[in-house]
């Protein structure tokens, strides 16, 4: 009979009677405890009364890699009955595996998209936690995979699915993920094994015995506790205005729609922090003649509002040296860094910080003349630069790097009159003059060029290449509107900009619409 | 020696007569040994086999009772080159490496070793890294086994045909003057499962007997006339002689023979696969029970003719389940068939796979394509397992799952020394445009993968600058660089490819990854390793043999976290006036058995209360604007994205994970680089001294009467 001819659902029950394997696959990254997962697997078996069977493909993959570990266990009755040994396969069959346990969510999607994991069998146990892949770290902007498309899949391919942040739970307990793992594999009952079986595998295995047994009992309490209402999008805390934000935070709200509140609120805070009140109050008045954009006829949603506003607060709180050395001293930060670093109250910590200021930074914050005279000045310049060298490490945490950190934010109120100050301000305006020029008649472009100062970021060269990519695209513009769909058009110069860290990229897509290259700063 | 310890297993080696061995695959193979009073073992480590040679490493003593000699070998042709202890002593030898990579470099002996033929049994272990997970080039053995005349077991994955192949492989290759080599397929060398052990048994003519008593035999040397001898000895004495005693001691095995009028013929290796396929169609069941005979080669190499010609007399059909390619089985069956003039048609690749690993779902779907052509009767088609029907439809979120699943290649570990020499590569290119590089087989060979994707191609272990060596010629200025690790540089790098650039007066770049251990294959030791091994030489200096060989131009690196000294050497390399080959020794220790050493002394020393400084590197969410640069030019693990904490930024910030160990790089790349300021280096001081708790005291009163100043402006923006 042709497989073409075929239902697509194995029946349940085939052969019934026939004693048969339980296969379980791990998947896991090399080195994070996979193996550890197996060997209690196969422990726990060969102690209540079952034939076990496992094996690995480790090899290089024991650096970080996506490994797979197989256990199949058997019978040990069934195989007395039979009067012989069960045949165990090396590798798991699509279709044929009872178990799944993923240590990370994509590896969890990496077994479903291999047939591994199916309704009619399956029990999938994932760990929520990401492990990010090299590719979606490296990206420009965010190439995060998309979390939910892991859960989705999970619930529609296994007969049984249980995801909590399994590594987070064995952190907590100072533990390995295995043992939450191990845990969680107690408690869905799929194995023929009590609890106490699981326990006295961890117990004879003999090492960290008390912090595998916590993370077990912890990995065991999640899976059989309710499932997690699905997780929301981690939304940072909308700040809360204070005494002197009052007034502003209360034409705010009095002034513009609900739905840009949290982002406004957020700017204005940022601004005021920053720089001061009053600066915090131009950031309103710029983005007055965007609200009313808004209400004019077309203005869909306050999304114009919002996107233009998250930028604006963004850019209008550029990163200078002032602000750099104002976020590293304070109180906040140190609790921050004592929390990460997980000092404990018998132990000190002390911070260093690895600066390299080059010519352009000094001179970004020096008053507009003496600023752009030293970058004139080849000499000058090059005697900056020498003069910091290969860059500084700056103790932070000692009264001499303290004191100059504090010393640099204190600049904060000279900031207006600096060099950077001047351009960037000049900058945010022709940007803003763009977002409005375009809304007029486009509201759908005007949103994509309000996103586009998302192109310019970090320090240094990289800044540098945001910046020459962003002008690249606010120079295309006029003839861009002239094309057909513009609005999608810049979208995908946009992420040809974030395609690679040379601008090539950027250069072809606009080569390719016949679009002036390069700008200018 | 590789801070690893493999006492437990060692343990196993012990067991005697009637007990039961629970373990892996290749403790199996090692246990097996013992028990065959084998003389002699060498081997070059290297998945799936490096276990054996671990183990044994760490089992001297009862090697030394045993009056059993092992060595880690220079290379794969040295350990070869080691069975020839057999050619005229009756003094069984085993040697083992990775496959088919170091059958490669062993070809030239074991070619001499099956030309002159053995007394003793001569055993070649191979690990056959051959599918999914695999890290070299996709070819079988079997070819080596066909063109030296070595017999060939592939035996059924279980623990005992796994032992018992052993102890048959020296008898039968005593019996015929043939070495013999054992195929273990990587998931057979790492399956874990049981057996009954024997004793060990020291062997009864030992190698003092042997030196003590020299023999010779100038017919056993490859020369003419010995060596137009060798070629008719192994057609009229040892072939014959290989088929008769196979046959006769079954090392093959036939199941269910006459249950149908057709039948598979398959390798050992491949015998669980089957089961399982059989089992899953309602064929067999999970005891091994067939309604299909079977028909199961544990020798592949030589076919047993008459055995072929019995199986296939009456038989309409057979299956072939042959792994990789050629088919060089299916062919010879169609061979002896064809002489035979046998009717019974061959099928094997043409509803199996022409190319790639035979998973469970391939050997299934295989089958039941040949079922359905041979014996349609037998399927019950509402019985038939999930992975031969169709994908289920229903499911949409398949296509968008497969789109976000991104691939998870292995890479470098957290603090990897190797890392900063591609950072300071790629910063030193930056500045000089990219070059040619030519890389080795090592764990710096991840680096052709992102983030540095640096490489443009591998020749082999310790060919890298061997590869490079067309490289030169007077008409450019510009200059190659090629890698090499210290693992492949003393296998045969000096050689090859170091006297090779000297001699032919290259004016190119060789870096030589100096990390104290062969760590790609799990941190062995080489004689330029700095720990001080009992039982082997080591603390050998590179520089020196480098030196030795000729080379002028040799700078040493000896911290490559310095990524602006790697950065700037390289320049100085490629830059300079000065021709010839140079040579930089980039050294630093492996950060995984680093780790695995400091450790535990590290808890020692803080539980002894003494003062102790951890490092780790953190990053400042609030200054880090994610453009994840630094995650470009390192691509530690420990170095990666998280969620942006704050509100009005979108894309994720780069973060540091607490499995950081301080290795220095990031903040080296920030300053190299000039990249941000976000990095730190966090400094936790364990039992802290009196004046170190002063000093923070005094610090701590000003820092935060400083801080409540900030905080008092802070509180006006937000609560």
């Amino acid at each position: 009979m042709p497989i073409s001819q075929l239902s697509q659902s194995a029946p349940s029950g085939t052969g019934a009677a026939a004693a048969r394997s339980i296969n379980i696959a791990i998947l896991a990254m090399g080195g994070e405890g996979g193996g550890v997962l197996a060997d209690w697997i196969v422990d726990l078996a060969e102690n209540s009364g079952y034939l076990a069977q496992t094996t690995s493909v480790p090899g290089v993959a024991q650096r970080t890699g996506s490994t797979i570990y197989y256990v199949e266990l058997f019978p040990e009755d069934a195989a007395r009955a039979a009067g012989k040994q069960p045949v165990l396969a090396l590798m798991p069959v699509p279709g044929e595996v009872d178990v799944v346990i993923a240590s990370e969510l994509m590896e969890a999607g990496r077994a479903i998209t291999r047939g591994l994991v199916t309704p009619d069998r399956t029990t999938l146990i994932a760990s929520t936690n990401r492990v990010y892949a090299m590719t979606e770290k490296i990206a420009m902007g965010d190439g995060r995979a998309d979390a939910d498309a892991f859960l989705q899949a999970g619930g529609d391919a296994a007969r049984v699915f249980i995801h909590r942040d399994f590594a987070a739970l064995a952190e907590q307990n100072r533990s390995v993920i295995s043992a939450t793992l191990f845990g969680a594999l107690a408690a869905v009952e799929t194995l023929p094994f009590r609890r106490q079986q699981f326990e006295a595998a961890i117990e004879r295995g003999g090492i960290s015995v008390s912090s595998s047994l916590k993370a077990f009992a912890a990995g065991f309490a999640a899976a059989t506790s309710p499932e997690p209402v699905k997780s929301e999008p981690i939304v940072s805390a909308v700040p809360k205005a204070g005494p002197g934000l009052a007034a502003l935070a209360a034409r705010m709200t009095a002034g513009f729609p609900p739905a840009s509140h949290a982002i406004l609120l957020a700017g204005l805070a940022r601004l005021a922090d920053y720089q001061d009140i009053a600066y915090a109050s131009t950031y309103l008045d710029r983005l007055e003649p965007i609200r009313s954009l808004a209400q004019q006829p077309g203005g869909h949603d306050a999304a114009l509002l919002t996107e233009t506003a998250r930028y604006l607060a963004l850019w209008m709180s550029y990163e200078d040296a002032i602000r750099v050395a104002d976020l590293k001293t304070r109180r906040a930060r140190f609790e921050r860094v004592h929390a990460d670093a997980r000092v404990a109250d018998d132990q000190l910590l002390l911070i260093n910080e690895f600066l390299h200021p080059r010519v352009e930074e000094f001179a970004d914050i020096l008053p507009v003349a003496l600023g752009s005279w030293l970058l004139k000045t080849g000499w000058a310049a090059r005697l900056v630069n020498r003069l910091t060298g290969k860059g500084k490490i700056l103790q932070t945490t000692s009264l001499w790097g303290f004191l100059q950190l504090y010393w640099l934010a204190s600049l904060r109120r000279w900031r207006p009159k600096t060099l950077r100050f001047q351009r960037e301000q000049q900058r945010i305006s022709n940007w803003l003059e763009q977002v409005k020029d375009v809304a007029q008649v486009d509201y759908a472009l005007a949103l994509e060029v309000a996103e586009c100062p998302r192109l310019v970021k970090g320090y240094g060269d990289t800044y540098l290449l945001g910046s020459r990519n962003f002008e690249s695209l606010m120079r295309a513009l006029p003839r861009l509107r002239q094309l057909d769909n513009p609005a999608s058009r810049l979208k995908d110069l946009r992420h040809a900009a974030l395609a690679d860290d040379t601008g090539k990229k950027l250069e072809d897509a606009l080569a390719k619409l016949n679009l002036p290259q390069g700008g200018a700063l | 020696m590789a801070e690893r310890f493999f006492k437990k297993e060692v343990q196993k080696l012990y067991l005697g007569e009637g007990q039961e061995f629970r373990g892996e695959g290749i403790l199996a193979v090692t246990k097996a040994l013992l028990q065959s009073g084998v003389s002699y073992v060498a081997g070059y480590q290297g998945a799936p086999i490096s276990h054996l040679m671990d183990v044994l490493t760490d089992a001297n003593d009862i090697l030394v009772e045993l009056g059993v000699h092992f060595e880690h070998s220079a290379s794969e042709a040295t350990a070869a080159a080691t069975l020839a202890a057999s050619v005229n002593y009756p003094l069984r030898g085993a040697v083992t490496f990775k496959s088919t990579v170091g059958t490669n470099v062993a070809s030239d002996a074991l070619a001499n070793l099956a030309s002159g033929g053995v007394i003793g049994g001569a055993l070649i272990i191979v690990g056959e890294d051959y599918g999914e997970g695999s890290s070299i080039m996709q070819e079988r053995s079997h070819a080596f086994a066909m063109k030296s005349q070595i017999w060939l077991l592939d035996p059924r994955p279980n623990l005992p045909s796994i032992v018992q192949a052993v102890e048959q492989g020296f008898a039968l290759s005593e019996a015929t003057n043939t070495p013999v080599m054992l195929e273990l397929r990587i998931r057979a060398c790492h399956v874990h499962g049981r057996f009954i052990a024997k004793n060990n048994v020291r062997p009864h003519f030992t190698l003092k007997d042997a030196m003590e008593n020299p023999v010779r035999d100038a017919s056993r040397v490859v020369l003419p006339p010995g060596s137009f001898l060798h070629e008719h000895e192994k057609i009229e004495k040892r072939w014959p002689a290989a088929q008769q005693w196979i046959r006769e001691n079954r090392l093959n095995e036939v199941f269910a023979n006459g249950a149908q009028d057709f039948g598979i013929i398959l390798q050992g290796g491949m015998y669980n696969a089957v089961v399982r396929a059989l089992e899953l169609l309602d064929l067999g069941n999970a005891f091994g029970d067939s309604q299909v005979p079977l028909y199961v080669l544990n020798v592949t190499y030589p076919l047993i003719d008459a055995e072929v010609k019995e199986f296939c007399a009456g038989k309409r059909a057979v299956l072939v389940m042959e792994e990789g390619q050629p088919d060089f089985i299916e062919q010879n069956l169609h061979a002896i068939l064809r002489k035979a003039e046998l009717p019974t048609v061959v099928h094997g690749k043409d509803m199996l796979a022409m190319a790639g690993e035979y998973t469970a779902a391939v050997v299934t779907r295989g089958i039941l394509k040949f079922v359905e052509s041979y014996g349609n009767n037998l399927l019950e088609p509402q019985k038939l397992p999930t992975v031969v029907r169709p994908p289920a439809t229903k499911s949409d979120t398949l296509p968008i799952l497969q789109s976000q699943v991104q691939p998870r290649p292995p890479s470098f570990c957290t603090g990897c020394p190797e890392r900063p020499i591609f950072t300071g590569l790629k910063l030193a290119e930056r500045e000089l445009g990219p070059h040619h590089v030519a890389s080795d087989i090592g764990c710096h060979l991840f680096s052709i993968l992102p983030p540095f994707n640096i490489g443009a191609h591998t020749m082999g272990y310790g060919l890298g600058w061997a590869s490079a060596a067309a490289f030169n010629t007077h008409e450019t200025s510009k200059r190659t660089i090629s890698f090499m690790g210290d693992g492949g540089f003393w296998h045969n790098g000096l050689t090859s490819g170091v006297g090779n650039a000297v001699f032919n007066q290259s004016d190119s770049v060789l870096v030589i990854v100096d990390n104290s251990y062969t760590a790609a294959t799990g941190g062995q030791d080489i004689l330029s390793s700095q720990a001080r091994n009992p039982i082997r030489t080591t603390r050998l200096s590179i520089a020196d043999a480098v030196r030795g060989v000729g080379v002028k131009w040799i700078k040493t690196i000896t911290r490559t976290y310095d990524v602006a000294a790697v950065r700037d050497i390289f320049k100085e390399a490629l830059t300079t006036k000065e021709k010839g080959p140079k040579v930089i020794v980039a050294q630093s220790e492996c950060a995984l058995n680093e780790q695995r050493r400091l450790k535990p002394l590290v808890k020692k020393r803080i539980d002894e209360g003494q003062r102790v400084v951890r490092e780790r590197f953190g990053v400042d969410a609030d200054t880090c604007t994610g453009d994840h640069s630094c995650i470009r030019l390192s691509g530690c693990p420990s170095l990666t994205i998280a969620p942006n904490p704050d509100l009005l930024r979108q894309d994720p910030v780069a973060t540091v994970l607490d499995s950081c160990i301080g290795c220095g790089v990031c903040g080296e790349v920030a300053h190299a680089a000039r990249l941000c300021p976000s990095f730190f280096r966090a400094e936790v001081i364990s039992n802290p001294s009196a004046w170190d708790r002063m000093k923070a005291r005094f610090r701590n009163t000003v820092i935060q009467l400083l801080q409540r100043r900030i905080d008092r402006r802070l509180a006006r923006v937000t609560t």
